[in-house]
């Protein structure tokens, strides 16, 4: 990942940072720039989503990239935020401890680390609540 | 009067026994244990570091107490493992907690001290009226070499402190610092594990310096040791903070919420935060805390806190976040195989 496409999206990884169409009501992470619903009605406004949800299903990576390869096997998850919308997230547990329907809270932890000289990617995972 | 506003710590869940360390190095592991008051220590997930380590404890502590982020006026993190030797730790922690961008930010490091050196500098820029509120962490995924006797203590963990004047749940009465250059401990840029000087490290290391300024704190506020409900000493292991404070005159009782290496190892630059932590998660309104860091190469703050009201009041919600009690009891086994892949000790091609 080059440096400035992930400084872009920092705080999205970071503090989850989405949106919201106060039109229809409807949330969105990441976010979106036009309500799909409401099109030109709709009124898009920043939201920070608290970091709670539950598990809606997941897989356990078995065969990762060489970036993930020494945390292997975790789960990979879709996770349903309490807010409704979902994103896809590593789930920091054994990989027979994870269900669907599992509560889950964020946790601050590091997503890449691009070799020993380059740059540090941190962002958002989730343990069992 | 400038105080402690809130706090959290934070400790990862993997954990490693001392007598498991010692049975790949065919040592003892139960007189070992015994010698050092150790009995298993904290290790960091593959994905932790000082920087994710110093996010949560920071979270944990706002989570106790939601302070307006704008108002958050500096903020420094103290390590010996900052994950990059050029890059603020602090910028990504403030960040991270909504803080940025009109704060000052700045890494510390002072051996094991340089999380209570950031406290004190977080005092003075309330108390001159530079900042609303500062936040000192103290962190580190400490190092020691594989079978160098650091191994049986280095640990992961930390915590957060933040400093004010507003409503603080205990009040800094009064610090002090006694600082010499003393070489009992080191690392040179670029090498992956510390040296020490052995039992260097003791007597004119440790011991000077933490009595030194335990010294100079009893003189300065005219106090006896018996005037204090809680010590805290830095913990490389337990046997020095022990008899540090036997030799001071402070009891077992004095020192025993503030006291989590036996089952947490040393966290190093999160030593003395985490035991400051762990006896704010016990202390009443009144309660009276000697605190006295000690960072190698050499010195030691000390503190004189007085626990207020605001603890037990509306303003802050002590239960909003794991205490250490609990953060200790959620452990989680690994051998030394598993162990030694978390701490990147396997050379992989």
């Amino acid at each position: 990942m080059s440096v400035p496409r992930y400084w872009r999206k920092q705080q999205n990884r970071y503090n989850l940072k989405g949106n919201r169409c106060e039109t229809c009501g409807r949330y969105f992470f990441p976010p979106r720039v036009l309500c799909p619903e409401c099109r030109r009605d709709g009124k898009i406004v920043d939201y920070e989503f608290s970091g709670n949800g539950t598990v809606r299903t997941f897989s356990i990576i078995r065969t990762a990239s060489d970036d993930y390869d020494l945390q292997t096997p975790y789960p990979l998850a879709i996770i349903e935020l309490e807010e409704g919308t979902c994103m896809t997230a590593q789930v920091i547990c054994e990989p027979d401890e994870i269900a669907i329907g599992m509560p889950v809270k964020r946790v601050f932890r590091k997503i890449i680390s691009e070799g020993d000289g380059g740059v540090i990617v941190y962002g958002t995972k989730f343990v069992p609540a | 009067m400038v105080g402690i506003i809130t706090y959290g710590a934070y400790i990862p869940r993997n954990r490693v026994k001392t007598e498991e360390i010692a049975r790949v190095w065919g040592a003892n592991g139960a007189e070992i244990a015994a010698g050092l008051g150790v009995k298993e220590k904290s290790v960091p997930d593959l994905d932790e570091d000082t920087i994710t380590m110093s996010v949560e404890a920071a979270r944990y502590a706002l989570a106790r107490r939601d302070i307006p982020r704008d108002a958050i006026g500096a903020i420094y993190v103290g390590s010996e493992s900052h994950p990059y030797a050029v890059k603020p730790s602090a910028a990504t922690v403030g960040e991270a907690i909504g803080a940025t961008p009109v704060m000052t930010a700045a890494d510390f490091e002072f051996a094991c001290k340089a999380g209570t050196a950031g406290i004190q500098t977080c005092m003075g820029m309330v108390k001159s009226g530079m900042i609303k509120y500062g936040c000192a962490v103290g962190a580190d995924t400490a190092q020691g070499a594989p079978g160098d006797a650091l191994e049986y203590t280095a640990s992961a963990g930390g915590a957060a402190i933040f400093i004010g004047e507003d409503n603080p749940i205990a009040e800094i009465n009064h610090t002090c610092s006694f600082t010499t250059d003393t070489p009992d401990f080191w690392r040179r840029e670029g090498q992956t594990y510390p040296s020490h000087s052995g039992r260097f490290s003791g007597d004119p290391a440790y011991f000077k310096h933490v009595q030194g300024a335990a010294h100079l704190m009893l003189e300065q506020m005219g106090t006896e040791p018996s005037d204090y409900d809680y010590a805290i000493f830095h913990q490389p292991n337990a046997k020095f903070p022990r008899r540090v404070s036997g030799m001071l005159g402070f009891t077992a009782e004095q020192i025993g919420p503030g006291l989590v290496v036996p089952r947490l190892g040393n966290t190093y630059s999160g030593a003395v935060p985490v035991g400051i932590s762990a006896t704010l998660d016990v202390a009443k309104p009144g309660d009276r805390i000697f605190v006295t860091s000690y960072g190698s190469g050499a010195g030691s703050d000390a503190f004189d806190i007085t626990v207020t009201d605001a603890i037990e009041s509306d303003l802050f919600n002590r239960s909003a976040a794991p205490t250490v009690e609990e953060l200790l009891a959620d452990g989680k086994y690994l051998d030394y195989a598993l162990y030694a892949k978390h701490k990147g000790k396997i050379v992989m091609q």
